[in-house]
């Protein structure tokens, strides 16, 4: 462990990361977006879900350095009296929890789908890539809207409601994939005729324990970095779907949630309703991707 | 040689790579020269930093690489610290470049006959139309049947050694004095190498042009070159007539990577080989580069660097040759 | 020429049979269009009418057929929730979908591919990082809330330009367009910014990458060799080499920016075909979404087979069988 350490204090990555002010300033915003949209239900001044505190006469109050601001309501609250920094925070819990899980779900149907058409080849291959053709020109919100257009449709309004978090999850995810199975695929042709793997199958190693152990870490690298890549492209997305009103249910809402729900009050002048959950989107989705950009150079030296 | 100035002449080139663990060293102390007419060869391992070399001489070198120190002068004036804008127009007019692969060095994206003529046009004053008709001439020098019909063609209508037929036409267009050929035989079919080299050979001499042959082949070497200098780990080795070199080696690692040539005309049991490998420029040895590996290395090796010593008919980078060291231990 | 027209036609037909396919599938199986066509109260007798009627009782592969035949002549029946015909909503809506399509890949385009070429040529200085971290911001900034601050700032706070519509139309035939009215270029100007910020920065960091993948290459490194001015070098050799990855990303970004229209239209309440979508979604008005998808699907499809061509303009190692070939 404490030599895990020691090489990882001494790559190039470590090295790369601490020659970047700008990537470790997204480390570390991207950390308390994590931190604190893990531990909400803690950290949040108030319960924005608890209907029994909540109280019209507190509707409307504008950010607390404002004149008639409130100190308990640091951000202000929206038009139903709740705390906008409590929601925001439950809110950040939703999209990450939405953007991770796609994110998941979409790394791994295409990396195994990935493995599968390199190392097999053939008509699955020629299949797989296709599909991946077809998906890839659409681009991927549409395929999202599209599946959570047809699940509402087939389904009852009860019963969509109650899996809307997952139809979206699987709506993201399905709309990612094809990225992760072209490049695994790409990588596993390439080392799939390397003489290890050759060597393994002549010694009678399975072809799952082969793609499992000698291809698929090969393969890692970059897909950690399209997976990073892509968890802010899945965030973005899940708050573009709720903020189109087809996303995640309004029991729960999410960053692109409250900013629908602000944006209603926009020439009213309640402006802080809907542009504070904007700038933790931003923050968040923001920080990822310097992470990701970081990442994929410190990875691939002869971009630089 | 002597009396008259040498068309090139490089003189304590070193050239620094600055990387995160340090400074290496690429190129350190490297001099030679050029006559005009005349063909240098260059040889030496992988990584000896012979390539490297020919960059600098043509000003490309790859970021975040430098000329450190030294000077490269050609007829007398110094290039190596121009402007990019004045080297440019050194660069294709004095000095043209051949390189590795020819599936590579032409743009896929416009026919020969409009690279051969942007070559021209910049560098010569002439008009367009005049450079189409001296395109046509080149190409048929360089030995491409039916040029005037194959100058509208693009470079992936043409096979490999055609291509670099095509190459060697886009070095020599604007009439060089010098060329710097690196490993210009190196990416194509041996039946073809042979055919390049002899083109390449006639064409130098049929011009007057000057050579700085770069290769790992000792035998594309002892066909062209005049003279040859050999090179190992950013340093030159030993340098000398191709004959002497070739032949009655000074130093010892020439002597080794002769040795381990396979010759043609008689069988030998076994082929000499060096032991060990060339060291990798961040960990180059003290003294002379080449002492751990040395079969007659002494004290001497391991603490100062030799410069290059009168050796024969050649010149040496090797404490053997110095003074009062040779009687000692040659 | 000819014969690779047809083959990208040919390569292309699959992609459209397989989305009519779907699109049928979710007009037949998806919901119940008898049950929302009838309302309330029917009879039986009603009802099997109305099934012969829309030839439910046909099998499968006759209703996709009468399908295919309809979506051909531009027949996709009533809109469930209007109760309109579909193919008079989309010819309605289409005109201002595409105009602020047209005006966003435009400016995403001229401004984007310059950039790209700029940060990729000169990635060293102080200008193209400025213009790279901008573009990275740009990248992490929804569309809907590039709107919402655009509407802010120039529509609540400063009160300059419109938030909402198209402004004033004028009808040419059955086209209305919105590019002739002053009123009608002020509406255009926030949406179509909204909608080409994210492109551009996109298509800006694509170009970019693509610049420094054909720097590196070795006829760049030998047209430097042969002493061509910067300028030949990087705008002869470099540019055009780039152009065959651009173009296709250029092709994708278009089809992305039709679908991005549908949250500009909603932040805007732009009257495209984009709001119609997601109106039609969120009632699951089935009719409507499978025109949309097979209209769009139809607009990419004739995007890729330009970009194919563009290709074969581009590109000499495609137009095969000219000259005498390979020795």
């Amino acid at each position: 462990m404490a030599a895990t350490l020691r090489r990882f204090f001494d790559s190039d990555l470590w090295w790369s990361f601490t020659r970047s002010p700008i990537t470790m300033l997204s480390a570390v915003v991207a950390l308390i977006c994590i931190l604190g949209a893990l531990f909400a239900p803690w950290l949040a001044p108030h319960n924005p879900f608890d209907l029994a505190s909540l109280n019209l006469l507190d509707a409307f109050k504008p950010p607390s350095w404002t004149e008639e601001g409130e100190r308990a309501y640091l951000l202000g609250t929206d038009d139903q009296g709740r705390d906008v920094l409590s929601a925001i925070m439950y809110g950040a819990r939703v999209s990450l929890l939405v953007g991770l899980s796609a994110t998941l779900f979409a790394t791994t149907l295409g990396v195994t789908l990935g493995l599968l058409a390199g190392y097999l080849g053939g008509k699955l291959d020629a299949l797989l890539m296709r599909i991946c053709d077809v998906q890839l020109t659409f681009p991927s919100i549409l395929v999202a809207l599209l599946i959570d257009g047809v699940v509402r449709a087939a389904l009852p309004r009860d019963v969509h409601d109650k899996i809307a978090l997952f139809v979206v999850i699987f709506a993201i995810g399905i709309s990612e994939w094809p990225k992760f199975a072209r490049t695994v695929r790409g990588s596993t042709m390439v080392e799939r005729n390397k003489e290890y793997v050759q060597a393994a199958r002549v010694i009678g190693v399975s072809p799952p324990r082969i793609m499992l152990s000698h291809v698929l870490p090969n393969v890692m690298g970059p897909v950690l970095v399209i997976a990073t890549l892509n968890l802010g492209l899945a965030i973005l997305s899940e708050a573009t779907l709720s903020f189109l009103g087809v996303g995640v249910p309004a029991t729960q809402p999410s960053l692109g949630t409250l900013i629908r729900i602000g944006n209603d009050f926009l020439f009213s002048g309640e402006w802080w309703i809907t542009i504070f959950p904007g700038i933790a989107l931003i923050a968040m989705v923001l920080s990822v991707n310097l992470l990701g950009d970081w990442l994929r150079d410190a990875l691939n030296p002869k971009l630089r | 040689m002597s009396g008259q100035n040498p068309l090139l002449e490089v003189r304590h080139l070193r050239v620094e790579f600055p990387t995160r663990r340090g400074t290496l060293v690429a190129l350190d102390d490297v001099s030679f020269t050029i006559s005009a007419g005349e063909v240098l060869g260059v040889v030496g391992e992988s990584g000896a930093g012979k390539s490297m070399t020919g960059a600098a001489i043509i000003g490309l070198l790859e970021p975040p690489g430098r000329i450190a120190g030294g000077e490269i002068r050609l007829d007398g004036k110094r290039i190596d610290n121009l402007r990019y804008e004045d080297m440019r127009r050194i660069r294709g007019k004095d000095i043209g470049a051949i390189f590795q692969d020819p599936l590579t060095t032409l743009n896929p994206l416009y026919t020969v006959g409009r690279q051969l003529a942007e070559t021209m046009t910049t560098h010569l004053p002439i008009t367009p139309a005049d450079a189409r008709k001296r395109a046509i001439g080149w190409l048929d020098l360089v030995g491409i049947p039916a040029a005037a019909q194959r100058i509208d063609s693009y470079p992936h209508e043409f096979s490999g050694g055609m291509r670099q037929r095509v190459v060697i036409a886009l070095a020599l267009c604007a009439e060089p004095r010098l060329i710097v050929a690196d490993e210009p035989t190196t990416a194509l079919d041996v039946s073809i190498q042979a055919q390049i080299i002899a083109l390449l050979k006639s064409l130098a001499r049929e011009k007057g042009t000057a050579m700085m042959l770069v290769t790992h082949d000792m035998g594309v070497i002892a066909e062209t070159a005049d003279r040859v200098a050999v090179m190992y780990a950013g340093r030159v080795a030993e340098i000398g007539p191709v004959r002497n070199v070739v032949k009655q080696a000074s130093h010892p690692y020439t002597v080794g990577l002769m040795g381990s040539i396979p010759p043609l005309d008689r069988r030998v049991e076994r082929l000499a080989q060096i032991d060990g490998a060339m060291p990798r420029l961040s960990a180059i040895p003290q003294g002379c580069a080449y002492n751990p590996r040395c079969p007659k290395a002494f004290a001497r090796c391991s603490q100062d660097r030799p410069d290059l010593l009168p050796a024969g008919a050649t010149q040496a980078a090797c404490w053997l040759y110095a003074e009062g060291e040779g009687a000692h231990h040659g | 020429m000819f014969a690779f027209i047809i083959s990208r036609i040919l390569q292309a037909l699959p992609v459209m049979l397989t989305v009519a396919l779907i699109s049928f599938a979710m007009f037949a199986y998806v919901g119940d269009p008898v049950a929302i066509m009838l309302g309330q109260d029917f009879t039986e007798a009603q009802r099997q009418a109305l099934v012969k009627d829309l030839g439910l009782d046909q099998p499968f592969w006759v209703q996709f057929a009468t399908f295919l035949g309809n979506a051909v002549q531009g027949e996709f029946g009533l809109s469930y929730r209007l109760s309109r015909p579909v193919a008079d909503l989309i010819a309605e809506r289409a005109p201002a979908t595409l105009e602020l399509a047209l005006t966003a890949a435009i400016l995403a385009l001229l401004i984007g591919v310059p950039l790209g070429v700029y940060t990729g040529l000169y990635r060293n200085s102080w200008l193209s990082r400025f213009f790279l971290t901008f573009s990275l911001v740009g990248v992490s900034l929804p569309t809907f809330l590039i709107g919402i601050l655009l509407i802010l700032v120039f529509a609540v706070w400063l009160g300059v330009l419109p938030s909402f519509g198209r402004g004033d139309t004028v009808k040419l035939g059955w086209w209305s367009t919105g590019f002739l009215t002053w009123t009608g270029i002020k509406a255009l100007v926030l949406p179509s910014i909204t909608l080409g910020l994210f492109q551009l920065t996109l298509i800006m960091r694509l170009v970019r990458a693509e610049m420094l993948e054909v720097l590196r290459a070795d006829y760049i490194k030998f047209a430097r060799a042969r002493g061509l001015p910067n300028r030949a070098v990087h705008f002869g050799h470099a540019l055009k080499n780039t152009l065959v990855p651009v173009i296709t990303i250029v092709g994708l970004q278009l089809g992305a920016i039709i679908a991005f229209a549908i949250v500009t239209e909603t932040v805007f309440q732009w009257p495209g075909m984009g709001l119609l979508f997601i109106q039609s979604v969120n009632q699951a008005d089935i009719p409507v979404m499978a025109a949309y998808l097979l209209l769009i699907s139809a607009l990419f499809v004739t995007i890729n087979l330009i970009v194919d061509l563009l290709y074969y303009a581009v590109d000499p190692r495609l137009r095969i069988g000219r000259g005498q070939g390979a020795h």
